[in-house]
């Protein structure tokens, strides 16, 4: 078991390593200046760029050898210091991210498990049963294959613009202030549902699709037709496959994660959600580079410790992992 | 975005290996290779033309590749030329209308359908070459090799896609769907790799790779002809997930703006579409198209795969 940790441990210490490295490396290395960039687009006289230039180069650290410049952003990184945005000079990265990350993790966090729940018990329920696997296979293949941001787009045209249903954009009224009021939480709900949806179904025809695939697999096993020779009832048979489908389901939800973040970062962008994902979006179209590096830092420690936490869970999970790992076989 | 979540590995393949690895590779392989084979084809073929799910996936695809190849021929106007009148519905003139800077939506519907199948291939191919090599390397080598590079594929498969290409999209500037499909390429592969290495480590063993191995053939000689072709099916399948997934990779980078921006695809049209309000101005036969056309290659591909999976997996097929 600590064997396992540890190993695991040691995985996510490298790729954290390495992507915090890969985020420092990429502005540096390629082509193009930073604080040049920034520099244009304020349009300053000539005289006082020259000021301003001194004051940003140092200001981002770019003074320094290049090894100094790598063991400075591991301190900054360390104490929490993600530099300071561009486009909104003086408010610091963190600041703007921690902002964002409420509206993001609202949509995620029930997207993600809510459609992991209900895809894997409309796939166990599709499999081997005729008319209701017609249904869901193609629409389950359907959703899988549409873009979020697309799908996104449509729900909005449909429920929003013709029917009137939702509001389009936004994350709550723009008259008003968010706060722990009632009026504001209806407000927030009625925002959020679109965007979810968007999210919801296109994950939930992944999961229907593999759960679906899976208890077919373990209707053919022979464990599953010795239960049934015994003269089990299906349902009996049907639990104990749907147990068994649902592990590598849980490795599937490991390596979905980052699929699942990508797709809420388009979508927020279609609803002009105020997360992550219109975050990135102003930071890409005004090359904002310090609030960008920040992002993709702040999801992929996100990912990170989600995938830690499934790794742990999965032990639990599955009483053959651990019997394994204490040395049993 | 690609999910790999239908992608994930374990949906797939463990029945396929019982069945392709099973009883029926002869020991002297030379011998496998003349008679047999033939009617194990026509088999193929057989039971392939017999499933609908395979049928109707190649059906789908192949209209809209013959879309992508003749489209750009008989579309009467340049992608980007503004022509007509700005924001049409579809008429005889502009089958698809035009949007709202006068272009005919038709014109980049086909266009981008081109991008959409280059973005697949070659995203596709370099994932599904990386994933082949590093699996077979790491499952046929073990010890060290297979730890340092069972330790990238780790590495690799946890850090999001998108998050390390919004990064260095962001600082390069993308100035073809050459360079996008490349760098979908370079980061797509790890789930491929595992299950290849998965595979391979349960062939390895088999008394037909050892008797190879004794005879004396390199290491790439065993992976080549016998290790790969027992798992010929499951490769098969694994290139068409990744081309799937390169294509919803790259719709969402467009959309993102982080694409070649003076040029045509169908997740920079949604771009366009969405920046110019064509939601408001309802002009649903600008923003409809694009995801009509992801969904009919990627979906396509996808059902394709299940039929190919029962056609290759007999005891997934209906009864």
């Amino acid at each position: 078991m600590l064997r396992y940790l540890a190993r695991k441990v040691v995985v996510y210490l490298l790729t954290f390593f390495v992507a915090v490295t890969i985020d420092w490396a990429i502005p540096r290395f390629m082509p193009g200046d930073p604080v040049e960039g920034l520099l244009s687009r304020m349009q300053a006289q000539p005289a006082a760029e020259k000021a301003l230039s001194g004051y940003y180069t140092n200001a981002f650290g770019f003074d320094v050898p290049i090894w100094k410049q790598y063991l400075n952003f591991w301190a900054a990184l360390l104490h929490g210091d993600l530099g300071r945005s561009v486009q909104n000079f003086p408010t610091s990265v963190s600041e703007l991210i921690l902002g964002a990350l409420p509206y993001t993790l609202a949509l995620l966090v029930p997207a993600i498990l809510l459609s992991f729940w209900a895809g894997n018990k409309v796939g166990a329920m599709a499999a081997r049963r005729k008319a209701l696997d017609n249904t869901v296979l193609p629409v389950g293949y359907v959703l899988t294959a549409t873009p979020q941001m697309w799908l996104g787009v449509v729900l909005a045209w449909v429920f929003a613009l013709t029917l009137g249903w939702f509001p389009v954009s936004g994350a709550y009224g723009f008259d008003l202030q968010p706060g722990w009021t009632l009026e504001f939480a209806w407000s927030f709900l009625q925002h959020w549902v679109l965007p979810f949806a968007a999210l919801f179904l296109v994950a939930f025809g992944g999961w229907a699709i593999g759960m679906r695939n899976m208890i077919i697999y373990e209707l053919e096993a022979d464990y599953s037709n010795y239960l049934a020779s015994l003269g089990a009832p299906t349902k009996l048979v049907r639990k104990y496959a749907y147990r068994n489908a649902l592990l590598p389901q849980i490795t599937g939800l490991a390596l979905a994660l980052g699929a699942v973040v990508a797709g809420a970062i388009v979508v927020e962008i279609v609803f002009s959600y105020p997360g992550l994902g219109t975050l990135t979006l102003g930071a890409i179209q005004n090359r904002d580079y310090f609030l960008i590096q920040g992002i993709f830092l702040f999801i992929i420690t996100g990912v990170l410790i989600a995938n830690f936490l499934i790794d742990i869970a999965y032990v639990f999970i599955d009483p053959r992992t651990r019997i394994g790992m204490q040395g049993g076989r | 975005m690609a999910a790999p979540r239908d992608l994930e590995p374990a949906t797939v393949p463990q029945a396929g290996v019982a069945t392709v690895g099973g009883p029926a590779v002869a020991v002297e392989p030379q011998a496998a290779a003349g008679a047999p084979v033939p009617a194990h084809r026509s088999e193929f073929v057989y039971f392939a033309l017999r499933n609908w799910k395979f049928v109707l996936g190649l059906g789908v695809v192949l209209v809209f590749l013959a879309a992508a190849l003749f489209g750009p021929m008989i579309a009467s106007h340049a992608p980007l030329e503004f022509s007509g009148p700005t924001d049409q519905p579809p008429s005889s003139d502009y089958w698809f209308g035009t949007t709202s800077f006068g272009q005919d939506v038709f014109a980049q519907f086909v266009h981008g359908l081109r991008a959409a199948f280059l973005v697949g291939a070659v995203g596709g191919g370099i994932a599904w070459v990386l994933g082949a090599v590093v699996g077979f390397t790491a499952g046929y080598r073990g010890g060290a090799i297979d730890d340092v590079l069972n330790m990238l594929t780790n590495v690799v498969l946890v850090i999001p896609t998108l998050a390390i290409l919004i990064i260095v999209s962001a600082y390069m500037n993308v100035h073809s769907y050459a360079v996008e499909a490349v760098l979908i390429g370079l980061t797509s592969w790890p789930w491929a790799a595992r299950a290849v290495r998965a595979q391979t480590f349960t062939l390895k063993t088999r008394d037909f790779v050892d008797v190879a191995r004794l005879s004396g053939r390199s290491t790439r000689q065993v992976i080549s002809s016998e290790i790969a072709p027992n798992m010929s099916s499951y490769l098969l399948m694994m290139f068409i997930l990744l081309f799937g997934g390169a294509i919803l990779i790259g719709a969402s980078l467009d959309f993102l703006g982080l694409g070649p921006s003076e040029s045509v695809s169908l997740g920079l049209m949604m771009n366009n579409a969405f920046l110019s309000s064509a939601l408001v101005l309802g002009s649903w036969w600008w923003f409809l198209p694009p995801g009509i056309g992801i969904i009919g290659i990627v979906g396509g591909l996808y059902v394709m795969n299940v039929g190919l999976d029962e056609v290759f997996n007999p005891r997934l097929r209906e009864t």
